[in-house]
């Protein structure tokens, strides 16, 4: 029985540990092909990111990412890929801050009423392509893909004729700052009573309590409930979901619009907690890295949490690379070479535990 | 067990006995931890199924592993095309397939597309398929399962022609008459070693099967009338038109199903027995009324069907009825997440699904681990027990069971049998549709013999043989 233990506990963690040798491996091959020295590299990226400001850093940049992982985790676990969440959050963000700052509420319902509009609007816009694809059958994969460019133009068009406060004299096309009720507060005073001093760069986004709140109810829906259970199983066998009961058509869409909703909150961070407006300066391309930061953490919370730290860190720790005349996107081949290295890994540990478990089975039979 | 040329070598067995085993270790995807191979004379180790295709090894799977939008010729060549320069050589492609069906005869149209074959020719592409990469070996993996009494004809037919042409044929089932038919050699497995190798004209079924389980045979069987008053479901002028507008899917069905009675749905597969159990379920749209305890269901949903007390044992596990993936304590949940012992309110209750997951294993013989362990390490007949102990742990007033013994071996078979006995004795109604002719005929209190979506006849199984059965089902009679 203790054995069995102890090669359950090897196998869980064969996987992350044989990918993150591949990608060192890949990685150290790639600032070789520039004549570098990997092991300068990763001692640079390591001394500047374990910096307090480079911690505090990663936290801000891994927030919005494990918050748009879980939305499209939402669809995984369902059987259906949402790669539309850059628009649904870049809309989320847009409106929540556009209409945030039309009215004033109370400090915390103030806030309340920015993110349900934000998931109002991120969900309306994936619904769209929920309901193209229960009542046309157009796959989500498509849909959202254009949705995406839709809510690029989109966006632009609003914020440069309609939402944007002319009122200053500026460059850049922003809305009205949203009033003191509606910003999250930053978790520095907090830190600041732990002794951790202030740094250049802003302190932590408040939304980080956010998004491990939002870890934890996506982990206990998922896992727990009824609602959770019947998405996984659309997901593992759509034919068999539909014959114990599940209403597929309706998990599709409800499915989508709840991740949506998730991913219309994934621009809050930055937007409640630093800038309290929407700019042309918003920050592309957090939903499609969230898309690596899911299948990273195998669709779960935990996992999930890891992994956008991780990238966090990379992406933070890489812009030191500079300073040693390495190009700084070597951190995108980090984030690829991990990425593809963990799908293998896991997809290989996956088909030795379906072998060992039939060994088993035998030995059960036999016996 | 030795395996001559131009013979077919039967190897028969419970499930779990270790037959499929026995086959991934010739098929090269499991290694043997003793003893050797020998292929003409020579020791050979497979490392993985490329080795064994090399040494001119074939299977022929009991799931079809079939591109369907692919062109028959498409998929027999797929994995190893004929290449000219940088394209596929179709021409040599077809040349070579066509002569190759001629020659063991097994005629097919090489550019009709796969998803538009019937069950029996699709099983003739992946014969060619194996033949096509140049087996002499080869292995069929309970091939008529899945076919009908006519089918099963054509197969051994094909066999036949294989025979003659010098190719070793290794023959899995456990439908022990077709073994005598169409095998030289006999091996008996059980327990995962020989128990016996017998020339098949020396044994009888019964002796043989009395091999594989080590003791008596059970009988697909029903005592006396249990047959209450109570009218469980009732079908009324049921029918489902299709889009196109062409003849009815199902036709005009009506007939009354009483508490503890079973009635059995004979036809050959695809007139309408199919579609017949979705309507019942809920899940495809029909005209007509069905109710249920003298209740219309026709508006209800298929969760609410379910839960108002209508089990189903799919024809299908594996896409029907079962996460293959999943642990069987997952597995346990699906159909019954509305309900205890699975649910407490909305909350998933992990400890008490697990135990009453163990308790399914225990009292329904369903040989695996755990509760932990993945579906899709089961054999057929270990899904099949388990379903039946899903399905049944509710003790629904009706039960649609769809070929509930397809696939499983004679031990299983026995025990699903004994199950459905003891629902009737205590008045449980029972739709049974089965392409086994004795399994209807000895299981149902009344039979309906479905022909084109209509209801053609209704016997007294007392007083059927499967004979007459089988010319009734053809429209024959």
């Amino acid at each position: 029985m203790k054995k069995l233990k102890l090669s359950t506990f090897l196998l869980a963690i064969a996987a992350p540990l044989a990918a993150a040798v591949v990608s060192i491996i890949i990685s150290s091959l790639a600032v070789l092909a520039t004549k570098k020295s990997p092991m300068d590299a990763y001692r640079t990226m390591w001394d500047f990111g374990t910096t307090s400001a480079s911690l505090m850093q990663m936290l801000n940049t891994a927030t919005p990412y494990y918050i748009a992982a879980i939305a499209i985790a939402i669809t995984f676990r369902a059987g259906l890929f949402n790669i539309g969440v850059e628009g649904q959050l870049r809309l989320g963000a847009m409106f929540g801050a556009y209409f945030g700052a039309m009215f004033a509420l109370p400090p915390v319902f103030h806030i309340i009423a920015i993110m349900l509009i934000a998931m109002t609007i991120g969900g309306l816009w994936a619904a769209i392509a929920g309901y193209l694809k229960v009542k046309r059958g157009v796959s989500e994969v498509i849909s959202t893909i254009m949705l995406n460019s839709l809510a690029g133009g989109f966006s632009s068009y609003l914020l440069a004729n309609h939402f944007a406060d002319l009122t200053t004299a500026s460059n850049n096309l922003s809305t009205k700052e949203i009033p003191a009720s509606g910003q999250f507060p930053n978790l520095m005073p907090l830190l600041n009573k732990l002794g951790v001093e202030d740094q250049p760069g802003g302190g932590v986004y408040g939304m980080l309590i956010f998004a491990i709140a939002l870890g934890i109810i996506f982990w206990f829906v998922i896992n727990r409930t009824r609602f959770g259970f019947e998405l996984r199983a659309s997901g593992a066998n759509p034919i068999a979901a539909r014959v114990s009961g599940v209403n597929s058509k309706r998990m599709t869409f409800v499915a989508l619009a709840l991740s949506g909703a998730i991913a219309g909150l994934a621009g809050l961070p930055a937007v409640l907690g630093d800038t309290h407006a929407f700019n042309m300066g918003f920050r592309t391309g957090i939903g499609f890295s969230a898309i690596a930061v899911a299948l990273l953490g195998r669709n779960n919370a935990v996992g999930m949490a890891i992994s956008a730290l991780l990238f966090g860190f990379l992406e933070v720790s890489s812009r030191s690379l500079e300073l040693i005349d390495i190009a700084p996107e070597t951190y995108v081949i980090m984030q690829g070479s991990i990425l593809l290295s963990s799908v293998i890994a896991y997809e290989v540990v996956r088909r030795y535990k379906i072998t060992l478990q039939s060994k088993e089975l035998a030995k059960a039979v036999q016996a | 067990m030795s395996v001559q040329a131009g013979t077919v070598h039967a190897l028969v067995g419970e499930n779990g006995a270790g037959k499929s085993t026995v086959m991934k270790i010739l098929y090269g995807m499991q290694r043997p931890d003793s003893g050797e191979i020998l292929v003409n004379g020579t020791a050979v180790h497979f490392k993985n199924p490329n080795d064994a295709i090399a040494a001119s090894i074939g299977m022929v799977h009991q799931h079809f592993m079939l591109a369907d939008n692919f062109t028959v010729l498409e998929n027999i060549i797929l994995g190893s095309e004929p290449k000219k320069g940088m394209s596929i050589d179709f021409v040599a492609a077809r040349a070579k397939v066509v002569a190759m069906a001629e020659q063991y005869g097994l005629e097919i149209d090489p550019d009709i597309l796969v998803e538009e074959l019937g069950v029996g020719q699709r099983q003739r592409v992946e014969i060619l398929k194996v033949l096509y990469r140049g087996a002499r070996i080869l292995i069929f993996d309970e091939p008529t399962a899945v076919l009908v009494p006519q089918e099963v004809d054509d197969l051994f037919s094909a066999l036949e022609g294989l025979r003659a042409q010098g190719m070793a044929i290794i023959f899995i089932s456990h439908k022990l008459d077709e073994v005598l038919r169409v095998a030289d050699d006999v091996t008996v497995v059980r327990a995962g070693s020989t128990v016996a190798e017998v020339k098949s004209k020396d044994v009888t079924a019964r002796q043989l099967a009395e091999l594989m389980v080590g003791s008596e045979l059970p009988q697909p069987s029903t005592h006396g009338v249990t047959r209450r008053d109570q009218i469980t479901l009732a079908l009324n002028d049921v029918s489902i038109p299709t889009s196109t507008g062409s003849r009815d899917l199902i036709s005009h069905i009506s007939f009354d199903l009483h508490a503890g009675e079973v009635v059995g749905i004979a036809g050959v597969e695809g007139n309408g027995q199919a579609e017949l159990v979705e309507a019942i379920l809920g899940l495809r749209d029909y005209t007509g009324s069905i109710s249920f305890n003298n209740a219309s269901i026709d508006h209800m949903s298929v969760a609410h069907r379910h839960d108002l007390g209508i089990g189903f044992i799919p024809e299908d596990r594996q896409r029907q009825a079962l996460m293959m993936d999943s642990p069987l304590w997952e597995n346990r949940i699906l159909g019954h997440q509305r309900s205890a012992p699975v649910m407490r309110g909305f909350i998933l209750d992990k400890k008490a699904t697990i135990a009453d997951t163990a308790r399914i294993m225990e009292e329904f013989d369903v040989r695996a681990p755990g509760p932990q362990t993945l579906a899709t390490a089961l054999s057929g007949g270990n899904q099949q027990k388990f379903i039946v102990g899903r399905e049944m742990s509710k003790a629904p007033a009706l039960l649609v069971a769809s070929h509930p013994t397809r696939g499983v071996d004679v031990g299983a078979q026995g025990a699903i049998w004994e199950e459905l006995r003891r629902a009737r004795e205590n008045g449980m109604a029972i739709v049974l549709i089965s392409a086994d002719l004795e399994e209807l005929i000895g299981m149902s209190d009344r039979l309906l013999v479905m022909l084109r979506g209509v209801i053609t006849a209704e016997l007294d199984p007392a007083k059927t043989t499967p004979e007459q059965l089988g010319s009734a089902m053809t429209g024959a009679a």
